[in-house]
């Protein structure tokens, strides 16, 4: 076995474990708190996306823009929240996931209308677009590093919101009992829309992240949303600490599947129907995961305690 | 509901317009509308199926593509090796074969992801119907052989004794038959002893599991059936569009479908197939204005969600969720 | 007189808090027994434990000889026991009759029939109506169910757990929420049918409680202190200490 390819698709699958975990902490904190599903939430990810594409043209340099973008795509969360998403906490799942599926027929033809059908590469700075050598003979790209240590410091960050700070303190609370913290005098209002500006922020971060390897797309979103669900279904849905490891989880078995599942079929069949079948099955993987974790729990690895 | 009620006469009144309309255009020469009714009928026996589970069980599939997936390429694969050699077992035109593989890969498909996900309830049923269905999605996505994201071309119709499914005639009166086929398939068993544990599960789970009655398995076979309808929907849907590709699966597909019963109006026996109907025209009227009909569209669909309780049928006669 | 439920050493604590503990109850066939205690003694988990919508931590539950106590809830159902909900739990979308002829075509074989319309089959109607006429709604039949008041979603109840035809009735609080004259009524009811199934009931309603029960078994802190007829229990020490002596 290849262990300089083993330990390159560890770290891609770190990094795109590191990435779903940006989209789904923010899926699972707003349904954890505010008991709404977000198909659209897909959507603030390519938002992001594009506004940091067009911030990096704009001021010269992607870090300037990721800094810029990131309150921008939370101020666009936070005009979702005010307008659409507010009069549908009072609905049943059903109507949450209708609207927001309408909501992302609009976002998408809304950035459609606004940067084209194309997509926009991103240019990096000269000292993130270079490679490291982090082993002998093993080089990596510098951005990918960033991205995992950017992924990481976030996630240590949201751990210490979550658990360690007012605001923090009133999520919880909120998630466990709405009408307790109301009662308590607590604005409920401004720390839903202030929960969804945030779950925003992060799945825009993790567009940012992502649009100067794959591009700034429409339609991006679309498929990270459903492997993000597939994440905090495995997780459990709400808890921050299931989104984690569930993320991380199925960014290594994605992409190590994809590169290795071939050679490990090929250890039983003969070659042939190990290349027709290894695709085939390194795509369904993570969703064979899911089922066999929930054939053994229904609520995931980590049901939150309250609901 | 039972008898001649207003909601019965609506009903008849606009299966009678859906019948006749499409054939008048098309005997005047307008071949174009033919094609619409017949594409928008195929949609209805699939929304048909899904309302089965999601107005009269309560149970929000996000995955009903899935099943129009598999009955197209049921009839698109056994197609391709007939023109392109291998798997002399399946390779064949026979429409009663195809459809039956179609119909029964799907009750398969629904049976094992549906004994998996019912154990679940609530947002992780709707997550994980959607989960299982892009699976599917990735997994035809991936096979090289038919196409993957290319997608298969179908390069002759199903051959089934009676019909014709080359002349769009034909086709259309199919589809059209198995439509009412499939609307009073699921108002029989909606009405039945099956049905009546079905829709009080929907309203009281509880209150049915204590009364005796294991919910889970009625639910599993009313899952099956619905899936099963829909393969067949899929099977109509391959030969309407003589071209079947992954994008057919995608999740985005099911979100359409579960729309056309909401819009409609769950739990009515005309609900789902007014909903279509009104999604299809509209979606296609939009579309030949502007390439960004997306755009009303989606706020369409918020507004609905927003204001039209009970769907079209609540507002056509008063009866809603 | 054979005992038709018997409960060994029951347990059931939630994070740390016993809510069953140790509990001991034979509920003999025919009789009307009554479990009284204090808010927060642990009644409701006990039936729940009964029914099987809950599993207990250890002890064994026995019904008609057979160990139940694995047993999940719709089997239960089958094999004879029923319960009532105290807070009302019924098919709100469905007509009242709806309700309870699923109570009836719930032990008239399986319900895996895809063809024959539900309401058009007789037996199953008539047999819903005549309980519903039975415990006083018989005017309402037709009603949906989410119009009629709480007083008579209280005798629906009673009526679906009589339809279902169970030799165990559990009835969690079947006064609960009752006015004076409901309550009464209520009473008279269930003075009618005992003796036709064995009852366990649960029920604040001391009054109703002493009127009715054959016998009486007080559950206080997950532990059933005593058990005895009415005036035994009125009788006992331990009882007028921890339960009656704080009314």
């Amino acid at each position: 076995m290849d262990y300089g390819l083993l330990f390159i698709q560890t770290l891609n699958g770190l990094q795109l474990g590191l990435l779903l975990f940006l989209v789904a902490s923010g899926l699972t904190l707003v349904f954890g708190i505010l008991d709404f599903v977000n198909l659209a939430h897909g959507s603030l990810y390519m938002l992001g996306a594009f506004i940091c594409a067009s911030l990096t043209y704009l001021t010269g340099n992607f870090l300037i823009a990721v800094v810029l973008a990131l309150p921008a795509t939370g101020a666009l969360g936070y005009l979702l929240e005010r307008f659409l998403v507010r009069s549908l906490y009072t609905r049943d799942h059903l109507d949450h996931v209708l609207a927001t599926f309408g909501l992302i027929l609009v976002l998408d033809t809304l950035t459609h209308l606004i940067w084209g059908p194309a997509g926009i590469a991103i240019p990096l700075p000269d000292w993130l677009d270079g490679q490291v050598e982090v082993l002998s003979g093993v080089v990596v790209p510098t951005f990918r590093l960033l991205i995992i240590a950017v992924g990481l410091a976030t996630a240590a960050g949201l751990f210490w919101l979550v658990n360690y700070t007012r605001l923090g303190m009133l999520i919880r609370a909120g998630a466990s009992n709405r009408t307790m913290v109301a009662a308590l005098g607590i604005d409920i209002q401004t720390l839903f829309a202030l929960v969804f500006a945030l779950g925003a922020m992060l799945a825009g971060l993790a567009g940012m992240l992502v649009a100067p390897i794959t591009e700034a797309s429409i339609g991006m979103g679309n498929n990270i949303i459903i492997t993000a669900f597939v994440v905090i279904i495995v997780g459990g849905i709400g808890s921050m600490k299931g989104a984690f490891v569930g993320a991380l989880l199925i960014g290594l078995i994605d992409t190590l599947g994809r590169s290795f599942i071939d050679d490990l079929f090929k250890l039983f069949v003969e070659s042939n129907t190990a290349e027709t079948a290894g695709p085939a099955v390194s795509g369904m993987l993570i969703y064979i995961l899911m089922a066999a974790i929930l054939a053994v729990r229904p609520q995931g690895l980590f049901p939150p305690k309250v609901r | 509901m039972i008898g001649f009620g207003k909601s019965s006469w609506v009903t008849l009144a606009i299966m009678a317009i859906l019948l006749v309309l499409p054939m008048v255009f098309y005997w005047n020469g307008n071949t174009f509308y033919l094609s619409l009714a017949t594409r928008l009928t195929i949609l209805a026996i699939a929304a048909v199926s899904l309302n089965l589970v999601l107005g009269y069980g309560g149970l929000i599939s996000f995955g009903h593509a899935a099943y129009i997936g598999f009955g197209a390429y049921a009839v698109g694969i056994p197609t391709y090796h007939v023109f392109y050699g291998g798997a002399e077992g399946i390779a064949t035109t026979n429409g009663l074969f195809q459809f039956g593989v179609a119909v029964g890969i799907s009750a398969l498909f629904a049976l094992i992801t549906g004994a998996i996900s019912l154990r679940t309830k609530g947002v992780y049923f709707i997550m994980i119907t959607m989960a299982f269905a892009q699976m599917a999605y990735y997994m035809f996505l991936s096979i090289e052989e038919y196409g993957g994201d290319d997608g298969l071309v179908i390069e002759v119709r199903s051959k089934l004794p009676l019909v014709d499914l080359d002349n769009p005639m034909e086709l259309f009166v199919l589809s059209y038959v198995s439509l009412v086929v499939a609307m009073l398939m699921v108002r029989t068993i909606i009405h039945s002893r099956f049905g009546m544990v079905l829709q009080g599960a929907k309203g009281n789970n509880e209150r049915m599991v204590t009364l005796g009655y294991n919910s889970y398995l009625y639910r599993l076979v009313a899952f099956t059936i619905s899936g099963a309808m829909c393969g067949f929907a899929g099977a109509l849907m391959g030969n309407f569009s003589s071209f079947i590709s992954p994008e057919m699966m995608a999740w985005s597909r099911s979100g359409e479908l579960m729309f056309m019963v909401i819009l409609g109006g769950t739990a009515t026996t005309l609900g789902p197939v007014l909903g279509s109907a009104v999604f299809i025209v509209v979606e296609e009227f939009m579309s030949s204005y502007t390439v960004y009909w997306h755009l009303p569209f989606g706020l369409m669909l918020i507004g609905i969600v927003l204001f039209v309780r009970g769907g079209l049928m609540g507002l056509l006669v008063g009866k809603g969720r | 007189m054979a005992a038709l439920l018997e409960v060994r050493n029951l347990c059931k604590s939630f994070g740390g808090v016993a809510a069953t503990d140790g509990v001991d109850l034979d509920v003999l066939t025919g009789e009307l027994h009554a479990i009284i205690g204090p808010n927060g003694a642990g009644k409701t988990t006990l039936i729940t434990q009964l029914s099987g919508a809950q599993k207990p931590d250890s002890g064994r539950i026995r019904f008609k000889g057979h160990g139940i106590t694995r047993m999940p809830a719709y089997t239960r159902a089958k094999a004879g026991i029923t319960r009532s909900f105290q807070i009302t739990s019924l098919v709100l979308d469905m007509s009242v009759l709806d309700n309870v002829a699923l109570a009836v075509q719930a032990h008239d074989g399986h319900s895996f029939r895809f063809l024959k319309p539900a309401r058009k089959i007789a037996h199953i109607r008539d047999t819903a109506r005549d309980w519903l006429q039975q415990v006083g709604l018989g005017d309402r039949v037709d009603a949906p169910t989410s119009e009629l008041s709480h007083g008579e979603h209280r005798l629906m109840e009673i009526a679906i757990a009589l339809a279902s035809g169970a030799e165990l009735m559990l009835l969690d609080e079947p006064m609960a929420g009752l006015g004076p004259d409901e309550s009464a009524r209520m009473v008279t009811f269930l003075k009618g049918i005992k003796g036709t199934k064995t009852i366990l009931l649960i029920e604040h309603d001391m009054d109703a409680v002493f009127a009715l029960a054959d016998r009486i078994s007080v559950l206080v802190y997950g532990k059933i202190i005593a058990t005895g007829t009415p005036d035994e229990i009125r009788a006992n020490a331990d009882v007028r200490h921890a339960y009656l002596g704080e009314e």
